[in-house]
């Protein structure tokens, strides 16, 4: 993993999250290029399966990233989404795999440097866990 | 029930039949394999109630078979009623060892439910609940009365061999203080005509509430047709009375009990003083036939309560038959 | 419907990770309606088998698939049958029957089971269930005007409540399971016709649920005449 950019899925709501990262880009505010976005109608389009499919794909870490807390466009999506976001945590962890790799973020649509911030923070996170990839073995055989 | 003969060759009938103001006690067996528990618990009760219980498994852990307890009770001449769960045996095994039971001399059952498995030490374990309690005082009563077994069969070995019925006096047990509170006296009434004896009710910490439940009983004349006994345990502490009015489903407290335990320099004390007072309020009571003690792990404070109740001496009305 | 609910992961991964090819495979009917082993459940634990496999350094190839019924010959059909062959273990996600059903079909088959069935119930509200019938083979609602006291009082009491009944609830679990006793009781007062609860309500015939053996339903006319 040395020198090599981490590789990063951002599933981002289109009404917040996106616009941020897109306003991120016009304020020529710099981030990760190894971020990869996926847009969504809403955070509430995230399902378990969707989350789990990025890292069997070879994802080193997954972002969603939606409205503020009682600002989702839809209501509720984000609040669903957060549910989902832990229980996929959970099969992570089950699987052996660092649910640290994964998380929820809420940013708003005027935030691009908080997209921005968090797109480096999130980096530099996945960075660390893999250099201390010495990692845990993973659940243990017993047969 | 016809209350103009017995039915039994049970002492606590005669006790009940006689008019006698009766008293019944408690006998937990132990959980061993251990006969002088039993026969040290029987010695200190003896002479003192009519008839000892002797609880079957009591709260779902595992302990020494009522009916071999009970069998250890007569031989000290402290006659048992047994008591029967329909947790653990179907009708087969029930049937099996009432009939051995009372080959044995055992003349009293009181049918119980029982608690629930998971209250016990055991609480994976499958439970029966081929019957219910109604249904285990039906089926006694038809052992008695029709000398048939629950299908139908006569109970004699054989068509030759002598019809040999358990002569079971029968108990069963009623709370007034569970609810659904309406449906208690009803419940009761189930209990009458599915062929009980004689009822012995949950503790009573809330007279006033024994005392509506009784008004009830007597407005439906249920009180003619069963002998009650009603249930009283002394307090040992008043953490005993909070954690009895706070985790035990089926047991209410009036206003001043607790206050009083909590205030009372000797709580143990000021629970017997709370017992006696209970009983003497029972005693004058019409429809109530007796007093069912059920001193929790205490059996040795029994004398004391009866004496000081002004119980004593017991009826004989009968030698006791072992 | 039944009711079930996924095992615990390393439950699973530890019944399959010796197989090399594992097929996967969801039922579409009564454990896709409850979540526990429809499409979506089959594709979460696949995933999962991935990446743990992964990251124990096992060499496990998933394949997935969801067909309508496992309880049915014909939905084992051409395409679902030659991937299961392929594989060297099924996962069953439906319920106790069809895990027994697959391996009836195919009968060198390793079949292991994804899911604990836990009973026959109702949806209650969103992620929540709860039972309803305890299957007995010899209907008693229309004795108790529609609750079952087999199935819903932890005793299975036939002539009312015991002495464990409290704000409606019963002991055994004061938070979640309701007194049947207290709900009939309702149910009588509402329809007016309390009086009727005194009826003494024998013995039940059990022979006619599971303590009689398995069951079969067997229906003459619906058969075909050649089998």
């Amino acid at each position: 993993m040395e020198g090599k950019e981490p590789k990063i899925i951002a599933f981002c709501c289109h009404y917040c999250a996106f616009t941020a990262a897109d306003l991120a880009g016009t304020m020529r505010q710099q981030y990760p290029t190894n971020i990869h976005i996926v847009r969504l109608p809403c955070t509430g389009k995230v399902h378990v399966n969707m989350l789990l499919q990025a890292f069997v794909d070879q994802a080193d870490g997954v972002i969603v990233a939606g409205c503020e807390i009682g600002s989702c466009h839809f209501l509720e999506g984000n609040t669903r989404a957060r549910k989902r976001v832990a229980l996929a945590k959970q099969k992570l962890e089950e699987a052996g795999v660092d649910p640290e790799k994964l998380d929820m973020y809420y940013i708003p649509a005027s935030e691009g440097q908080l997209f921005a911030k968090t797109a480096h923070e999130f980096t530099e996170r996945i960075k660390r866990l893999n250099e201390n990839k010495k990692e845990q073995p993973g659940i243990t055989n017993s047969k | 029930m016809d209350k103009n003969k017995t039915s039994s060759d049970s002492h606590l009938e005669q006790v009940l039949y006689s008019g006698e103001f009766t008293l019944t006690g408690e006998l937990g067996p132990p959980k061993s394999a251990d006969k002088n528990d039993i026969i040290e618990k029987a010695k200190s009760l003896k002479g003192y109630v009519d008839a000892s219980n002797i609880t079957d498994n009591q709260t779902a852990i595992a302990r020494m078979s009522s009916i071999a307890s009970g069998v250890i009770s007569l031989e000290q001449g402290l006659e048992p009623v047994i008591q029967i769960t329909t947790r653990d045996r179907n009708r087969l095994a029930i049937q099996s060892d009432v009939l051995g039971a009372a080959a044995l001399g055992i003349k009293n059952i009181l049918c119980l439910s029982g608690d629930h498995q998971s209250f016990g030490n055991h609480p994976t374990a499958k439970n029966v609940f081929d019957i219910d309690s109604i249904q285990l005082i039906n089926m006694l009563y038809k052992m008695r009365e029709e000398q048939q077994f629950e299908c139908g069969d006569m109970i004699r070995n054989g068509k030759k061999g002598p019809v040999v019925e358990p002569k079971i006096f029968i108990g069963a047990a009623a709370n007034p203080f569970a609810e659904p509170l309406d449906f208690r006296v009803m419940r009761l009434e189930k209990k009458i005509r599915a062929g009980a004896d004689f009822i012995q009710t949950q503790v009573i910490y809330d007279m006033d509430r024994f005392k509506q439940w009784m008004e009830e009983v007597k407005q439906k004349d249920l009180h003619k047709k069963v002998y009650i006994l009603a249930g009283i345990t002394p307090l040992k502490s008043a953490r005993m009375a909070k954690y009895m009015k706070d985790n035990v489903s089926g047991i209410s407290f009036t206003g001043d009990i607790i206050e009083r335990m909590e205030k009372a320099e000797d709580q143990k004390a000021e629970g017997i003083q709370i017992a006696l007072e209970q009983i003497e309020e029972i005693k004058s009571m019409e429809g109530v036939h007796g007093v069912h003690l059920m001193a929790i792990g205490g059996e040795k404070s029994v004398p004391d309560i009866v004496e000081k109740a002004g119980l004593m001496p017991r009826p004989s009305v009968k030698e006791m038959k072992t | 419907m039944i009711v079930a609910e996924q095992k615990p992961f390393e439950q699973i991964f530890n019944s399959v990770k010796n197989y090399e090819n594992i097929m996967v495979l969801g039922c579409g009917t009564c454990v896709t309606v409850c979540m526990a082993g429809g499409e979506h459940e089959v594709g979460v634990l696949t995933k999962q088998l991935i990446l743990a496999a992964k990251q124990n350094n096992v060499n496990l190839n998933v394949e997935e698939l969801t067909i309508t019924r496992q309880c049915d010959k014909e939905f084992f059909d051409e395409n679902t049958t030659n991937k299961i062959k392929e594989a060297d273990a099924v996962l069953s996600l439906g319920c106790g029957v069809g895990v027994q059903y697959i391996v009836e079909l195919f009968p060198d088959m390793i079949v292991k089971p994804g899911v604990n069935t836990k009973f026959l119930g109702a949806n209650i509200s969103q992620g929540l269930w709860s039972e309803r019938c305890g299957g007995c083979g010899e209907c008693v609602l229309d004795e108790y005007e529609g609750i079952c006291p087999v199935a819903r009082c932890a005793k299975s009491l036939m002539n009312g409540p015991c002495g464990g009944s409290s704000n409606g609830m019963c002991e055994v679990d004061p938070e979640n399971i309701e007194c049947a006793g207290q709900l009939i009781y309702d149910r009588f007062k509402r329809l007016n016709k309390l009086e009727t609860l005194l009826e003494f309500k024998p013995a039940k015939n059990w022979s006619l649920s599971r303590d009689g053996g398995p069951r079969r339903v067997a229906r003459e006319e619906m058969m075909f005449d050649d089998e």
